[in-house]
């Protein structure tokens, strides 16, 4: 075992070196008073200043707000449903179907998913003449269904793990099976149903590739709007812009991370 | 009962749902008053449909909730697959919408098909596609095989670390997967560019005269995908490996084995469901990948999702387009397909 002694902590560290040295320079130039984002010209907060001025990027941060709202809890019923059917339901004709439609978005490339739904708006609107044009519902559609994938895998596992015995008991209480699910399914599932509500809300948050093909005139999201500055070289606005992020991200994981190990703390 | 599947009562199963709608749906209406109401009553009527339709063929309560999300991802998932295929078999035109219809009725009333497979056979037989698919698997296996270097052994670390620090070291995984995907891969550029980090530290230490030119090279596109989907190979291999019993290790070692021949004959073979899946899920997002290639790979860097995008965006051949993604799929289904049958035969045993 000597030779792993040294070996996996090293490789452990670079590894993990990789993965944060850019986020923390990231944070770092973004409190730089140079413009040229990656030469230090002083410590100084007017790239968060300009930020909160930038008219553009705040509207599509309100958008992003807005779709990514919706679209996780459009998904997290959607996904809960699905998962219910899939863990609870038995054998029913279009199973298969269902279990296939419902995982294939996580390894679907965005390219293939954005430009089909796309095309399917198009055709739906010529022939249906619904949705009239393209914007903030196309994009709420889109994402709850890619992030409904997303939740019905969190909450499919949740309801396996589940001790079913729990909703025998109350259903041979007399219970009927929308109460059943109500005090007694829905209550168990719930921390699974947040985390899942949570990823979903951040991945429509994250979301280019799809956006741009589904989304309309007026309806940039954040992404979108960060991408075509980001393409014209860096810009410290951006980096303030994710400095912001990554510290809400930090603190809300950090506290998800505290409570997680109170829990398993508490059930030993 | 345990088998039985849960007996609905009358149409509650089908309220509730709509009720958990109309409750989270109240919570967007005061951000968006138009949109939501649209996309509400496009759920509303798709469960009415879901509703009358079950009743007039006389499908039982539980088939209501089963058509809820089996309806939704039929139509947003699997149709536009359908309206993908059937646009790649048209030609563009200039019209809206920008393709030609699949038949024409002539005056004297006889049907004739315009359906062609021209375009797959354009893709096929030009060489600026075949190199961008090419390319693109040639870049996803090798940022997978980089992945899984780096990743195994950060995974092994620590699945083998003890309590706090193991919960610790695994958030640590995860949030950098929670943070937007686009801003990491912006804080490369900070890095790589002519005045970015790794020049400055470089010059600065004197290791170096000239800045090293790493922006806009197939390289920089490598590290971006590695760094991006990292934490998609880190977690299903410390799945599999936390699972790995230490005793078999400890006996191979008490029966003379190096360290060397133990992970060899032991660790690495039992952590092949991890190695299969992590893989999988670096390799196909990798394989379709637009915005690393643009944000930090050179312009003629072939790659087939940022020629998707360009035959969409620029070009607006829409046929073409669908041609592209109709043959990238299939290049995506056939991997998952024998990841499926890997899977099957190691349930068999």
């Amino acid at each position: 075992m000597t030779r792993r002694g040294w070996f996996l902590p090293i490789m452990a560290t670079l590894g993990f070196g990789f993965l944060y040295a850019p986020i923390v320079s990231l944070v770092v130039f973004s409190f730089n008073e140079s413009r040229l984002v990656t030469v230090w010209g002083g410590f100084s907060t007017r790239w968060y200043g300009e930020l909160f001025n930038d008219g553009q990027m705040l509207a599509a941060a309100w958008i992003s707000l807005k779709v990514a709202t919706i679209a996780a809890s459009m998904a997290t019923v959607i996904g809960t449903l699905a998962a219910f059917v899939m863990t609870r339901f038995g054998a029913f004709k279009g199973k298969l179907l269902l279990t296939g439609m419902a995982t294939a978005p996580l390894v679907m490339p965005e390219v293939i998913t954005g430009l089909s739904l796309l095309l399917l708006f198009v055709a739906m609107e010529s022939l249906l003449g619904w949705p009239a044009g393209r914007g903030l519902t196309t994009v709420v559609i889109a994402h709850a269904t890619f992030c409904a994938a997303y939740v019905a895998v969190i909450a499919q596992s949740r309801l396996r793990d589940m001790d079913e015995s729990l909703e025998e008991a109350a259903r041979d209480l007399g219970a009927g099976p929308v109460r059943v699910f109500f005090d007694i399914t829905l209550p168990v599932i719930a921390p699974a149903l947040v985390s899942g509500w949570l990823l979903a809300f951040t991945l429509s948050l994250d979301d280019l590739v799809i956006a741009s093909f589904v989304s309309g005139p007026g309806a940039s999201t954040l992404p979108m709007v960060i991408f075509s500055k980001v393409r014209l070289g860096v810009s410290p606005d951006v980096n303030a812009l994710a400095s912001i992020i990554i510290g809400i991200v930090a603190v809300a994981v950090t506290i998800a991370g505290v409570l997680l190990m109170r829990q398993t703390k508490t059930l030993r | 009962m345990s088998a039985a599947a849960p007996r609905f009562a009358p149409t509650v199963g089908l309220v509730s749902g709509l009720g958990i709608l109309a409750a989270m749906a109240g919570l967007g209406w005061l951000m968006l008053p138009t949109n939501v109401a649209t996309v509400l009553s496009a759920l509303i009527g798709l469960a009415l449909v879901a509703f009358v339709l079950g009743r007039l063929v006389g499908w039982s309560d539980r088939w209501m909730v089963i058509a809820i999300p089996l309806l939704w991802f039929l139509v947003f998932f699997l149709v536009p697959f359908f309206v993908l295929g059937r646009i790649s078999l048209s030609e563009a035109i200039i019209a809206r919408p920008p393709y030609s219809p699949l038949w024409e009725t002539a005056p004297d009333g006889s049907i004739e098909i315009l359906a062609s497979l021209q375009n797959y056979a354009f893709i096929l037989g030009d060489s600026l596609y075949r190199n961008a698919y090419l390319s693109s698997i040639q870049v996803a296996g090798i940022s997978t095989i980089f992945a899984l270097l780096i990743g195994y052994p950060i995974a092994y670390y620590i699945a083998r670390a003890e309590e706090p620090k193991r919960s610790i070291l695994l958030l640590m995984v995860i949030l950098p997967f929670w943070t937007s995907f686009l801003l990491r891969v912006y804080a490369w550029i900070g890095f790589l560019r002519r005045e970015g980090v790794i020049n400055n530290i470089l010059m600065w230490s004197g290791l170096i005269d000239e800045p090293l030119v790493m922006m806009q090279t197939p390289g920089a596109v490598y590290v971006g995908i590695v760094y991006t989907y990292l934490p998609f190979m880190i977690l299903p291999l410390y799945a599999t490996l936390v699972k790995l019993d230490g005793a078999l290790l400890e006996a191979a070692g008490d029966l003379g084995a190096s360290p060397m021949v133990t992970f060899f004959t032991i660790t690495l073979p039992l952590s092949m469901p991890g190695i299969v899946a992590g893989s999988m899920l670096v390799f196909i997002p990798a394989l379709g990948e637009y915005v690393i290639p643009a944000l930090l790979g050179p312009s003629d860097m072939l790659m087939i999702g940022r020629t998707l995008w360009d035959e969409f965006f620029s070009s607006r051949d829409w046929p073409v387009a669908s041609s592209v993604a109709i043959i990238m799929l299939i290049l995506v289904v056939l991997p998952i397909m024998w990841l499926q049958s890997v899977q099957n035969r190691q349930e068999q045993r």
